[in-house]
């Protein structure tokens, strides 16, 4: 973006001779080919090889030329841990994008009502977010442990009956992932809604309160629908971040009680580099990006296809 | 003067450095106490030699260190040495080209009229050329008890599986885990093909796992292996531990009956200062197969372009199967040593206990050499499972259990 804005600055002086339209903004088009050339091959390319080889018998050298069709898709799909997988990521996904979302609001519509030691609050809220994934989860595994953490002091005040391990527990292991990456993740969105917030023009505010509006009723039927692209920002972070989860998921619970919290990222991992089969690896990623890909493009052709540019 | 001085001492300097013979890269995932120490023995008998050893240690366990290790010799920065199962798991390497062809310093060191069992030697052996060089054994088969736990309880310490699967209520009446178990699944996979070899025995072990017969898999007896491995699973029903070596400590400190686990686990009860017999029982095969498995390490040589490495490779390769450094080594490691020819007066008794198993020749092959790492890791996820979830019933994991053996390659 940058570069082309600096080329325009430059395009008066050489639009004189209406020169081939090729040729237009030559330094922007040649700063940017590496990341052209990036994009193809790097993303594209390589996305084009790892589907092609998800139809082979790949083991733990890609072998191209032993071709079997869908048979990588059909273990897949019939393997018990992929389908917890999916489940605990549908789980993860679904309370993490509104959870994170509405606190990040309350949050950031808080901290926006000009209160004492904001800057402290921000600092504060924020402050997970500097933690690794890796930090995050070892931290709210002894948190949740049963003997050392939330449970077992409840206990020691004298409520002996208060049970709360939920990595213990394999009907519930999924949210105690959960509350730790809400935890981390939480703090971000915050400040992300409130610059957005920040940016509201104090003119909005003045008139709502001429009119007598609540502020409550301000911030939900005024104030969001002003931050849509705020929050469609949030939204990509978010999701970016619960389709790779992962390493909260090793720390925390590697995976357990048994396959309990498993996550197709670390299927996708431990399929590719710990079972040696490539193939059946390179299948679990391309349903991946299939899921990607499905939730994507509606919204891509809702945002920009339909009604064209306004 | 000055600089002429350090001039001449530098070239002094490489010019011994060329003379000396090269510097090795060797990995491996050696970290522990004891395995450390048992590693510088490799290191000082080979710095011996005018050679140098760099050490590679990959922190974490073999799963964290094995892909680090492929990916570096797949991706042209191979180490010019590294540790690996001994078994299936460099198969493809070697079938690519990557490694060192170590067959002729085989045949100069006799390996094949000295290594013992010979089923190792096979594991390094591709198209008749040799690819490794096997240092020690690691045996799962092996269940380790707690004296005092049995004596709170009341009860005699078990001499077989049977008894100790009776002991189990007096136990559990007396507030202990009868069965002490990690939650990891290579844990839940292990003490299942122990359970495996006890109840079925090695017969119906080497059906399933050496011959893929998926039809023995789904059959009557292995549905008696399910229904114990089911009990066993009521039994560490509170062991709500997820390392192995946190489940040996319950053991250590009588707070579990037994645990099935590798006879690594010895040396935990010796850094605790126990001693076998006195206050601890190990029995191999569960004592009821008296029968080890006979898994362990092996280092491999990635291809080199220069002749002075390769040349130090194989020196490396014909000293780490040198009668005085596998008994030092394995004395350090706890594990057994590979040659038959070798005395091992300084072992403690469940090591001697092993040794003598091993020279009767009840011995069965490891997973590792019979198993693809895939269909291994489709076996730890279905073990995982079934241990850790008790609504999961015997006769629906061993359906399972027997659709992987009949896709096992």
């Amino acid at each position: 973006m940058a570069v082309t804005d600096g080329a325009d600055v430059e395009s008066p002086r050489t639009t004189t001779k209406r020169p081939n339209r090729l040729f237009k903004n030559m330094t922007a088009k040649l700063a940017a080919i590496p990341m052209i050339f990036t994009a193809l091959v790097v993303f594209i390319g390589c996305t084009v090889w790892t589907i092609y080889h998800s139809f082979t018998k790949s083991k733990l050298l890609p072998a191209p030329d032993k071709w079997v069709g869908l048979d990588q898709y059909e273990r897949l799909w019939s393997t018990r841990r992929w389908l917890v997988s999916i489940e605990n990521l549908a789980i993860y996904g679904i309370c993490s994008l509104v959870l994170s979302l509405l606190i990040g609001f309350v949050l950031a519509a808080l901290l926006d009502r000009k209160i004492r030691g904001e800057g402290v609050f921000r600092t504060i809220f924020l402050y997970p977010f500097a933690l690794s994934f890796v930090v995050t989860g070892l931290v709210w595994q002894w948190i949740l442990n049963p003997q050392f953490g939330i449970q077992g002091v409840v206990q020691r005040w004298g409520w002996e009956s208060f049970t709360f391990d939920p990595l213990n527990n394999p009907s519930i292991v999924i949210y105690g992932i959960l509350i730790a990456g809400i935890w981390q993740g939480s703090g971000f969105i915050m400040v992300i809604l409130l610059a957005g917030l920040r940016g509201i023009d104090e003119d909005i505010w003045k008139a709502s309160r001429v009119e007598g509006i609540p502020v409550w009723k301000t911030y939900i039927f005024i104030v969001v629908p002003m931050m849509r692209p705020i929050f469609v920002t949030a939204l990509v972070l978010i999701a970016a971040g619960i389709i790779k989860v992962y390493d909260l998921v090793v720390a925390q619970t590697s995976g357990g009680p048994g396959i309990a919290s498993e996550v197709p990222a670390k299927y996708v991992i431990e399929k590719m580099f710990q079972a040696q089969n490539l193939g059946q690896g390179f299948a679990a990623s391309t349903m991946m990006l299939l899921s990607v890909l499905v939730v994507l493009i509606p919204w891509a052709y809702l945002e920009f296809g339909g009604k064209g540019r306004d | 003067m000055n600089l002429y001085k350090a001039t001449t001492a530098a070239i002094a300097f490489c010019a011994a450095g060329a003379v000396s013979a090269a510097d090795l890269e060797v990995t491996h995932w050696w970290t522990s106490g004891g395995e450390a120490a048992a590693v510088a023995e490799f290191a000082k008998a080979f710095d011996a030699t005018g050679n140098n050893w760099v050490d590679g240690a990959i922190a974490g366990s073999g799963g964290t260190a094995r892909p680090i290790i492929v990916s570096r010799i797949i991706g042209g920065d191979p180490m010019h040495a590294t540790q690996l199962n001994h078994g299936r798991q460099a198969e493809e390497l070697i079938e690519a080209g990557l490694m060192l062809d170590l067959t002729d310093v085989a045949t100069a060191e006799g390996w094949a009229d000295t290594v013992n069992p010979t089923s190792l030697l096979d594991s390094c052996t591709v198209d008749g050329k040799i690819y490794c060089a096997p240092v020690n054994i690691h045996s799962w088969q092996w269940i380790w008890l707690s004296h005092q736990a049995y004596a709170d309880a009341g009860v005699d310490v078990p001499s077989n599986w049977d008894e100790f699967v009776a002991s189990a209520p007096a136990l559990e009446a007396a507030g202990k885990i009868p069965l002490a178990m990690g939650q990891q699944a290579w844990q839940s996979s292990g003490a299942f093909g122990v359970i495996n070899v006890a109840v079925g025995g090695p017969d119906l072990w080497n059906k399933i796992n050496v011959n893929k017969d998926a039809d023995a898999a789904a059959g009557p007896e292995m549905a008696k292996v399910f229904e114990a491995a089911a009990a066993a699973r009521a039994m560490a029903a509170n062991s709500k531990v997820q390392d192995w070596n946190q489940a040996t400590n319950l053991v250590i400190t009588g707070q579990a009956g037994g645990q099935v686990m590798g006879d690594w686990a010895q040396g935990e009860f010796q850094v605790a200062g126990q001693v076998a017999g006195q206050d601890y029982t190990c029995l191999p095969g569960l004592g009821v197969n008296e029968i080890i498995s006979t898994g362990g390490d092996a280092f491999y040589f990635p291809k080199q372009d220069d002749p002075e490495i390769e040349a130090a490779q194989k020196e490396l390769a014909k000293l780490l199967l040198s009668p005085e450094v596998q008994v030092n080594f394995n004395l350090k490691k706890g594990s057994l040593p590979v040659r038959g020819d070798i005395d091992l007066t300084a072992a403690n008794d469940c090591m001697k206990k092993g040794l003598e198993i091993l020279a009767s020749g009840n011995i069965l092959q490891s997973g590792d050499q019979v198993l693809s790492a895939d269909t291994s890791t489709q076996i730890e996820d279905l073990m995982v499972e079934f241990w850790n979830d008790p609504s999961y019933s015997a006769a629906d994991a061993q359906a399972k259990y027997a659709e992987i053996i009949a896709d096992a390659d």
